[in-house]
């Protein structure tokens, strides 16, 4: 028998039972809460009349609804918004749960604040009523999203009960070229396997563009796991991993951390570990990549044309190809630094940390956002990376070039607050997802990187950001 | 949970791959924070041709009759019928609440994204998987008005006169046809969870501090 994957032991660290049909009992270390998916978990709890099995495994945040305008220190004014933030605080009040309020400097999106607070560590179970919860994943760690139900169950039991997963290695060899980003190599990678192409299985990630990455750019990578379908994406711990988590709030101490460290060690696929399937890339052949439709598979390099349906063998997947091409309001051919964008958004749980803010403030310096840009947003991952990226001055860098500086939150990642498109807008963001509709109903949404995001805002249309 | 045994009804063919959950229910709806009252934004974006929110009447909305759900023949409908990677995106458990309130009983699809598969079980909608071949046959089936019967005792979908089986866990299999609660299930195992945590303890102190 082969040795064990990097996913096979964080599993077998955390199987609490195993019944006859197969069904498999895991324990769960870390439970972060946003104010979307938990209410009616709470209320599911009052109603069976249950109280959280472990109080601390638990750290909430709002994050979806909230303003990002500075305004908001004197409160949310979309009451529909403000209930929902309400309902959470008083939630987490009620049943004792630690929570990082609006106004509080630790709060940002959820997936930015668990690693950057320690709440994440290598060789967790980490969930949350999230998708992008594989974010996580970047730190060794088992993290995958879970449905409200599946909320409630963490809350009660302190365990989920799920199927193991099949394991897939995508392993990127080489080293990607200057202007490369993570953003650019995940992107990549759906492009090559869809997005329905981890669907049933865990992802881990490797090879040397992979090892090379910062931990920043490890969890975009592990972020968009869940847009090629699978539920949990991870990178085995090395050094660069305990560098990062070292002298964290949440994090161990003293003897603990050694013991800790040496446990985190061992959180690595064996040598001769077989996984179900395999995905390679080579580094070098990945270019910064702009997607051209409403699902994140439909994708091309920057320097390439939007490609054509009638050359699509697949009758299904040609038609859907049409409708994204109408939804888009482009033409097959066109090449893809022609396409003029109306907005530009830098931020989302996938490129909002201090590296992807410095990024894209290296490209802004000096120049001046586009005329024909209706807004050109930068909203920080949380209080934490606002405040290091305006010790640094990256405030003043895109305030003089043009951008608007935000509190954190979601924002225009998914438009549940102000920040979000009028129908027909057509968009350069760097969050996750470019479904029909994701940023305001009718907005067009191109995803990038942020430097590529900067470069758009700045020219007024794409353009290769190597080239600038 | 409510039970799921054998259901008999009208399908509802959604000619398209890649659904994913922003449109079966639209951020807007997510601001509830009640589980019911969904159904009437199912698939808001196609359904309708005006916006909507929450404090919007929908009968104030402009319907899309293009959009199957507007259709007359397929008014009523409770099994739908959907193409690859239904339920992808987003882990909104809306999107389920959505399509029950609704009346859907079950999807029927070649592929689903995991976390709405998982989502679909806990609130007694079953997620059917069939080959693409099978899934022509339904289409047609619906397209012609046929009923569609899904037994789970016996794991067989039936359509104009024909049958096919379909796997499904058999754990999941028990929990829809008793309409079981998990969680009170997982409780059961207490015991068991105490025990992983003490010794988990040992090992990694820095996780119980
Ligand atoms: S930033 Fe976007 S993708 Fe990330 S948690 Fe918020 S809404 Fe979800």
């Amino acid at each position: 028998m082969g040795g064990k994957t990097l996913y096979d032991k964080l599993w077998d660290i955390h199987l609490v039972d195993t019944d006859e049909n197969g069904a498999s009992l895991i324990y769960i270390d870390r439970h972060l809460v946003h104010e979307v998916t938990s209410p009616q978990a709470f209320e599911g709890l009052r109603m069976a009349n249950r109280l959280p099995w472990k109080l601390n495994a638990n750290l909430a945040v709002a994050d979806h609804n909230v303003p990002t305008t500075a305004d908001r220190v004197n409160g949310i004014k979309d009451p529909i918004s403000k209930a929902q933030v309400d309902a959470l605080d008083a939630n987490c009040d009620e049943f004792g749960i630690t929570e990082f309020k609006m106004n509080d400097l630790r709060q940002g999106i959820v997936h930015v604040v668990g690693p950057e607070q320690g709440a994440t560590l290598p060789g967790m179970t980490v969930v949350c009523g999230d998708s992008h919860t594989a974010t996580h994943g970047a730190f060794g760690s088992l993290a995958f999203g879970i449905g409200t139900s599946e909320v409630e169950h963490v809350l009660a039991t302190q365990c989920l009960v799920q199927k193991k997963s099949k394991s897939m290695l995508v392993r990127v060899d080489g080293n990607v070229g200057a202007g490369v980003t993570a953003k650019d190599i995940v992107l990549a990678i759906i492009g090559e396997i869809g997005t329905a192409g981890g669907t049933g299985y865990a992802i881990e990630f490797a090879g040397e563009a992979i090892e090379a990455l910062s931990m920043e750019g490890r969890m975009t990578v592990c972020n968009m796991a869940i847009e090629g379908g699978a539920r949990a994406g991870m990178v085995a711990v090395d050094q660069t991993t305990i560098d990062y988590v070292k002298g964290r709030p949440y994090g161990p101490t003293d003897e603990q951390w050694e013991q800790a460290v040496a446990e985190w060690r061992t959180l690595h696929s064996d040598a001769d570990a077989e996984f179900d399937k395999v995905v390679e890339l080579n580094g070098a052949d990945i270019q910064p990549q702009v997607t051209w439709g409403t699902s994140p598979e439909m994708v091309v390099p920057v320097d390439t044309v939007v490609p054509n349906p009638d050359e699509e063998a697949d009758s299904v997947k040609a038609e859907g190809m049409r409708k994204a091409l109408a939804y888009m309001d482009l033409q097959a051919g066109t090449p893809i630094d022609q396409i003029s964008v109306d907005k530009v958004f830098i931020g989302s749980c996938t490129n909002s940390r201090i590296e992807d803010l410095r990024a894209a403030a290296d490209v802004a310096k000096g120049r001046k956002v586009a005329d024909n840009i209706k807004l050109a947003l930068v909203v920080p991952g949380s209080g934490l990376v606002k405040q290091q990226a305006e010790a640094e001055g990256l405030d003043k860098v895109f305030v003089e070039a043009g951008f608007e500086w935000r509190e954190p939150g979601c924002s225009m990642c998914l438009a549940m607050n102000a920040d979000r498109l009028e129908p027909g807008e057509r968009c350069a963001s760097t969050s996750n997802r470019n479904f029909e509709s994701r940023q305001g109903k009718g907005g067009r949404t191109h995803l990038v990187s942020p430097a590529m995001a900067a470069a758009a805002a700045v020219n007024g249309h794409f353009v290769d950001v190597r080239s600038i | 949970m409510e039970k799921f045994v054998t259901h008999i009804g009208k399908a509802i063919p959604l000619n398209r791959n890649n659904v994913d959950t922003d449109a079966i229910i639209p951020k807007q709806y997510l601001k509830s924070i009640k589980r019911t009252g969904f159904g009437p934004f199912l698939f808001d974006d196609w359904r309708y041709n005006t916006p909507g929110d929450l404090d919007i009447d929908v009968s104030t909305r402009e319907i899309n009759s293009e959009f199957v759900l507007n259709q007359d023949a397929y008014q009523g409908g409770s099994v739908l019928l959907a193409r690859e990677n239904f339920g992808c995106g987003s882990s909104r458990e809306h999107a389920v609440w959505a399509l029950t309130d609704y009346g859907i009983r079950a999807v029927i699809a070649p592929t689903f994204a995991d976390i709405f598969f998982n989502n679909s079980f806990k609130n007694g909608l079953l997620p059917v998987i069939l080959a693409d071949e099978v899934m022509d046959e339904l289409f047609s089936a619906a397209e012609q008005g046929e009923e569609i019967t899904i037994d789970l005792p016996t794991q067989e979908v039936r359509a104009a006169g024909k049958a096919w089986e379909f796997e499904i866990d058999p754990f999941r299999k028990h929990c829809l046809l008793e309409g079981l609660d998990d969680i009170g299930l997982t409780l059961q195992k207490a015991d068991k969870i105490k025990t992983y945590e003490a010794q988990r303890k040992q090992t990694a102190p820095w996780l119980f501090n």
